[in-house]
């Protein structure tokens, strides 16, 4: 149910990003999702593809430092307090979020929302036994 | 007179290859002797045939007859790389022009260059001093040396080149650039010494990783580093990236090129040709002369020299020297790695450091890349040094507060080493420069603002 999510160290710079996307386009490869972590010197682009295995070797072949890190996806109804029953069931369990960002599916009127957590697999178990849907990579090929 | 001689190669009991015993291992007080002959010599030509020197003594009220003993040089003045300017571009030659067969000249960044004049005999000096430090490395005819310093008016490449035909190794001229084409060459004429500056050969290695050549397995055996101050780790770094006993040289393009010193493989200093160049450490401010281990710069007589003789030249390089009989066998003192340069030196927050001593930290860090590079910066009148580092598969994760918790961790490394508190920013890999030639490490924003 795990995700591959990839992420690209970033300088501060003027044309990286349009660059990244560029050399992603280029391949062929579809950006689902993307968010910016950045601090006063750098940022991180976190980033969830159709691709991912792909995306990765052509950013390393370009010189970018890449890493992939396991993510779910999961959606929640796109209304008020979707997003806070998924939260409320971690919460409960005790398990931490690092981060998360959400998009909205191309089709249908549900949330997608990227979490990044440390345990991970038991927040799998926890959040199919409370009937959360979680997408798998499959499904993020067929967005 | 041995210089010039193509001495054959002598071994000792214990495999050191030493090319000219009678010189490199002469007894020390023989040894005295001979440099204060040939003192006497340089001091009288330099005042005999250049103005500038008579006027430099003349104001000291001083005459080559007061030099009677080598203790006796401590009362002449000084030579500085801004007087070599004022004689570009024949004006310092210590030989008849007509006499002078090939010209070095510096390449001028900060000023007028300065030129250095070789008359045959000086040619082959060089290829002497530059046989020794080879065969300190172990060089012998059986050896392909695979010279990528510089050919032309920087003295490395000639100079390599020189030393290299005496000895009778088979030289790949290759100079520097085209780096993966000097992978291919390296493979295909199974090369076996390396000699470039060592952050040239980092590069290799991390061009060879790139192609899927396997740097460790190529036949280099030893590699004669120098044109660069560098660190003991940076050494290390390259011993394990290319599997080669990384060695260093010493020479400078005033005094003849390369070849002025070369360690041997004890790695403990690098041997000072004495026969050919007189060493004196000096505290760089008053001028004194220092003691044996005392750190300082380093000032050089020549001794053989015809085109370009200079008496009590300053360096710049700080280093100290050792007289102590070196396990090689060999008699003539060592210097130890050149920690920096006086101009180089930094005072930060009124701490003195050297750039290579930052190297040093950074290079036995496990994450850290060796690529770097030193911001100079001045913020509210004080100086101000920032260390930028690639990012690397080691120190990049997908959270902020572990790529921050690993740039704490090299200033925290960097400052029990050094006393001194230095911010570390991650950059873009691949966005420091690689050098063909001398690495630039510190960039001084400080004027251009």
């Amino acid at each position: 149910m795990e995700v591959r999510q990839i992420s690209v160290f970033l300088e501060n710079k003027i044309g990286r990003l349009a660059e990244i996307t560029q050399v992603l386009g280029n391949k062929g490869i579809n950006i689902r999702a993307l968010a910016i972590a950045d601090t006063t010197e750098f940022g991180i682009l976190r980033m969830i593809v159709d691709k991912p295995e792909k995306a990765y070797e052509a950013l390393e072949e370009r010189g970018f430092t890449v890493s992939q890190t396991e993510v779910i996806v999961v959606e929640v109804r796109d209304k008020p307090g979707g997003l806070a029953g998924v939260m409320a069931i971690l919460g409960k369990a005790g398990i931490n979020v690092e981060y998360l960002y959400a998009f909205v599916a191309p089709k249908g009127s549900n949330a997608l929302v990227v979490l990044k957590i440390e345990k991970l697999k038991d927040a799998v178990g926890l959040l199919q036994a409370q009937k959360v849907k979680i997408l798998s990579s499959k499904d993020i090929g067929r967005l | 007179m041995g210089e010039g001689d193509v001495s054959p190669l002598n071994m000792f009991s214990g495999g050191t290859m030493i090319w000219n015993k009678e010189y490199e291992c002469m007894d020390r007080d023989n040894l005295k002797e001979l440099q204060l002959t040939r003192l006497k010599e340089v001091v009288r030509r330099v005042y005999e045939r250049l103005p500038f020197y008579r006027k430099k003594f003349t104001k000291n009220h001083l005459h080559p007859d007061a030099l009677k003993s080598l203790e006796d040089l401590r009362k002449f003045p000084f030579t500085r790389k801004p007087e070599l300017r004022e004689g570009y571009p024949f004006g310092l030659f210590t030989a008849p022009l007509e006499k002078i067969v090939e010209f070095h000249i510096s390449s001028g960044t900060t000023g007028k260059p300065v030129v250095n004049g070789y008359t045959r005999k000086d040619i082959q000096v060089w290829s002497e001093v530059m046989a020794r430090a080879l065969a300190c490395a172990g060089t012998t005819s059986k050896d392909v040396v695979h010279n990528a310093y510089g050919y032309g008016l920087f003295t490395g490449g000639l100079g390599v080149h020189y030393g290299a035909q005496l000895i009778g190794a088979k030289t790949v001229p290759i100079s520097g650039g085209q780096t993966r084409r000097q992978i291919m060459i390296m493979q295909d004429f199974k090369s076996t010494v390396l000699t470039c500056t060592p952050s040239y050969a980092l590069h290799i290695a991390e061009v060879a990783e790139e192609i899927g050549v396997n740097p460790r397995e190529l036949s280099l055996r030893v590699g004669i580093l120098g044109a660069e101050a560098w660190s003991e780790n940076m050494r290390k770094e390259v011993e394990v990236q290319l599997g080669i006993d990384a060695l260093d040289i010493y020479g400078l393009t005033e005094i003849i090129g390369p070849g002025v010193a070369q360690e041997c493989e004890a790695k403990e200093g690098m041997h000072i040709f004495e026969d050919h160049f007189l060493p004196e450490i000096i505290d760089p401010k008053t001028g004194k002369v220092l003691e044996e281990g005392e750190e300082g710069e380093l000032v050089l007589t020549t001794l053989t020299r015809e085109g370009t003789s200079l008496v009590r030249y300053r360096t710049g390089d700080i280093t100290q020297i050792n007289y102590q009989l070196c396990e090689c066998g060999r008699t003539i003192a060592r210097i130890s790695k050149i920690k920096g340069r006086v101009d180089d030196m930094l005072i930060i927050r009124g701490v003195n450091i050297f750039p290579s001593q930052i190297e040093n930290v950074l290079l036995q860090i496990e994450e850290a890349e060796p690529h770097y590079q030193l911001i100079l910066e001045r913020k509210r009148g004080l100086d101000e040094l920032t260390v930028e580092l690639e990012v690397s598969p080691n120190t990049f994760f997908d959270e902020v507060k572990r790529v921050e918790k690993i740039e704490a961790k090299i200033e925290k490394e960097i400052e029990d080493a050094l006393g001194l508190r230095i911010g570390v920013r991650l950059v873009e890999s691949r966005t420091i420069e690689r050098s063909m030639g001398k690495a630039k490490r510190i960039i001084d924003k400080r004027k251009s603002k």
